[in-house]
């Protein structure tokens, strides 16, 4: 990692994913970190551990015996009053789960970061997006990274969301296995006085260890509170939305880096648009600045925050669009399409006029996605633009049939 | 120690007004269990009786702080709670000395929460683990867990025409925690009291992990009547069945014994889950029963020196 000066408080820097991710961790050094080592996320930890036995990170590091202990550490560490962090993947995410819908509805503000992986089975270890899919109902807050400086910024960005009193919910933060957590990127990070800074400090509302005043956590929750609870929940995903853009305001400011909902590239003049999340956004930069220079008005759009799910702002960005296609790198197995598909489709329904909608499902277990790949689904769009007509409402791109 | 007048001043931390079973035993083991430290302490629960019982929103039985998150991960959270604290400790934002409990089901110990257990005390987190061992899920109506014992009736091990309940012994968990080489490890009855209390003392002040199995009789599913409680918790000791014994950091040590080993029969016949057995055909297996009771009774007394 060489890291090389730079002004107003940032440096340049060479790191992968999983070090971008592990030095966010570094500055905002929180009280305690419970993590599992899983592919690819085992950077993450291994790079942890060190800083935790050089000291140069005063938290508390416990080496569970498993992520279902990780996440569960994590909840009592937070319910205990502190910042708490864990980090996973795939198979780590899906023995976690039964206590990740135990930190969201217990309101306890940790941050993860979610190397994307896909499920077993079978047993896969390269990128796409079943796992993090799979929990985008748990009631985290999900923020999407198309590279490693995107994980870094989203990562800082997502203490501050997290702990905000309107919200109060945890927040995963992903980005995409190996391709992004391995590959070697030029970074600008803060310098640690201004990441700590920005985050500020940690104080719960009602922390456990709080022993003068008794609070009993976890409690059974039954006919006559169980659904109040769960509306608030729901009442701080809608605070999210504006936390979020108030956030990425402040840190915009700090960095010079704009982030909101989700990036617009070549989006307002276009005609034809992709929907894609994360690392196959760069990619599919790549194809719409080349198909741009032939004249094609295409465009591209790239959601970062899955949830909260702002339906109306995604509607916006789109209505004005002949076609447009949303690539998943996961299934469903509704056999109607991938999630972000069913999703923004639905978004758009109160729209008067919409674009005619179509879904690509790619990349999963790791496949790769190719320029050319892209560009067949950019000549589909003009195709269903031309026609009026959907020929296949869920299409499977690079793969044998 | 503390004598038995000078505990009964003192406020409990756990209060009436919950909502378990009369005649159950968790409540008593968790009483005694908390009389072993004057200091400020932090309960964790398994999903269980115990939780479902004494947490039911917006009551809590708890007048000290209480966290439960799921079934199988109690030590898992405490030793979280654990790590924060010394994280406090460390940057001077807590001041007290405070000690863990927590506090899980033999469904959530020596099944479900096996691995969660095991981590948390293979990583020296300074708490207390208690097990009170029902010997089945009780929760849910009286399941078999690998607690429920050789023979012992339950809903999913019941006593049929072909098989005569359940057909596997009971997992010896205490051994294990004491293969795990941690600082205290002990086994205890409500029926002993004075003996429960410096047991629990001893643990709340080790330097690391201490885990404690209470033997916890339940009258809906073993079943017997509410005020046999303690009676049937005695006999398990004076049956030799649940020896009071401790393991202080490696060293074994006999805590009772009793003057008389009194028939395992004798605490068998109080139990409904039993009745079977008592039939001619199903002799074999109070037989098979007694003599591993006989036979552990003497392997400990062999390892405790009391031969």
């Amino acid at each position: 990692m060489a890291i090389a000066d730079n002004l107003r408080g940032q440096k340049r820097a060479a790191m992968t994913g999983n070090e971008a991710v592990a030095y966010g961790m570094k500055q905002i050094e929180p009280d305690v970190v419970a993590a599992y080592p899983i592919t690819p996320q085992t950077d993450i930890v291994e790079k942890f551990s060190s800083y935790v036995a050089d000291g140069e990170v005063d938290t508390e590091f416990v080496t569970v015996e498993s992520e279902h202990s990780a996440m569960s550490a994590t909840v009592g560490a937070a319910a205990a009053g502190v910042r708490a962090m864990t980090a996973t993947s795939s198979n780590g995410l899906a023995f976690m789960w039964e206590v990740v819908y135990i930190a969201s509805g217990s309101r306890l503000p940790i941050v993860m970061p979610v190397v994307n992986r896909a499920l077993s089975g079978p047993i896969n270890i390269h990128c796409d997006h079943s796992d993090t899919m799979g929990t985008r109902d748990s009631g985290w807050i999900q923020l999407y990274s198309e590279s490693a400086q995107e994980a870094y910024d989203n990562l800082i960005q997502a203490v501050r969301i997290a702990e905000h009193p309107d919200v109060r919910l945890p927040v995963m933060v992903m980005q995409d296995g190996f391709i992004t957590s391995h590959g070697m990127e030029n970074l600008n990070v803060l310098e640690d006085d201004l990441v700590k800074k920005f985050i500020g400090t940690f104080k719960s509302e009602n922390p456990l260890l709080q022993v003068n005043k008794p609070t009993t956590f976890g409690p059974l929750d039954l006919q006559d509170f169980y659904f109040e609870h769960k509306r608030q929940q729901v009442e701080g995903m809608e605070h999210a939305k504006k936390v979020i853009v108030d956030i990425a305001k402040e840190y915009e400011e700090l960095t010079g880096r704009q982030y909101s909902y989700f990036e617009s590239y070549r989006l307002d003049d276009a005609e034809v648009a992709i929907v894609v999340l994360s690392s196959t956004a760069g990619t599919t930069k790549v194809v719409v600045d080349e198909l741009r220079e032939q004249g094609l008005k295409v465009g591209l759009l790239k959601p970062r925050v899955l949830r909260p799910f702002p339906a109306e702002e995604y509607a916006d960005a789109l209505k004005h669009l002949k076609a447009v296609a949303v690539m998943d790198r996961s299934e469903t197995f509704s056999t109607n399409g991938g999630p972000v598909f069913s999703e923004l489709r639905s978004a758009m329904f109160e729209l008067e006029e919409r674009p005619l909608m179509t879904n690509y499902i790619f990349g999963l277990g790791g496949r790769d996605i190719w320029t050319k790949d892209i560009k067949g689904v950019y000549e589909d769009l003009f195709e269903i633009a031309k026609t009026g007509q959907v020929k296949n409402k869920v299409n499977y791109l690079g793969v044998r049939d | 120690m503390a004598n038995l007048k000078e505990m009964a001043t003192r406020e409990s931390r756990l209060t009436g007004g919950h909502r378990l079973c009369s005649g159950c035993g968790a409540p008593v083991v968790v009483k005694q269990i908390l009389a072993g430290t004057k200091k400020p302490v932090v309960v964790g629960a398994a999903t269980g009786c115990l939780e479902v019982g004494t947490t039911i929103y917006p009551y809590t039985a708890w007048k000290t702080p209480f966290i439960h998150s799921a079934f199988e991960n109690s030590a898992a959270t405490m030793s979280g709670v654990e790590t924060a604290y010394r994280a406090m400790k460390k940057k001077g934002a807590i001041e007290e000395d405070v000690k863990f409990v927590v506090f899980a089901g033999d469904g959530g110990s020596y099944d479900i929460g096996f691995q969660s257990l095991s981590g948390a005390m293979e990583r020296g987190h300074n708490l207390v683990y208690v097990v009170y061992d029902n010997e089945a899920y009780m929760n849910t109506g009286v399941q078999r867990s690998s607690s429920t014992p050789l023979g012992a009736a339950t809903t999913t091990s019941p006593a049929g025409k072909k098989m005569a309940a359940k057909s596997r012994p009971k997992k010896d968990l205490t051994s294990i925690m004491v293969a795990h080489n941690i600082p205290y490890v002990a086994q205890v009855s409500p029926s002993h009291w004075s003996d429960t209390v410096r047991k629990a003392e001893k643990a709340f002040e080790q330097d690391g992990p201490a885990f404690i199995n209470a033997m916890s009789p339940c009258p809906l599913g073993w079943p017997h009547e509410a005020d046999q409680t303690i009676e049937l918790a005695k006999l398990a000791v004076d049956t030799c069945y649940w020896p009071l014994f401790e393991v202080e950091n490696g060293e074994w040590r006999l805590t009772y014994k009793p003057k008389k080993k009194r028939p395992l029969t004798d605490w068998l016949e109080l139990q409904g889950r039993f009745k079977h057995l008592f039939k001619p055909e199903n002799k074999h297996i109070i037989d098979q029963l007694q003599a591993s009771v006989d036979q552990k009774w003497e392997a400990l007394l062999d390892k405790t020196g009391r031969k």
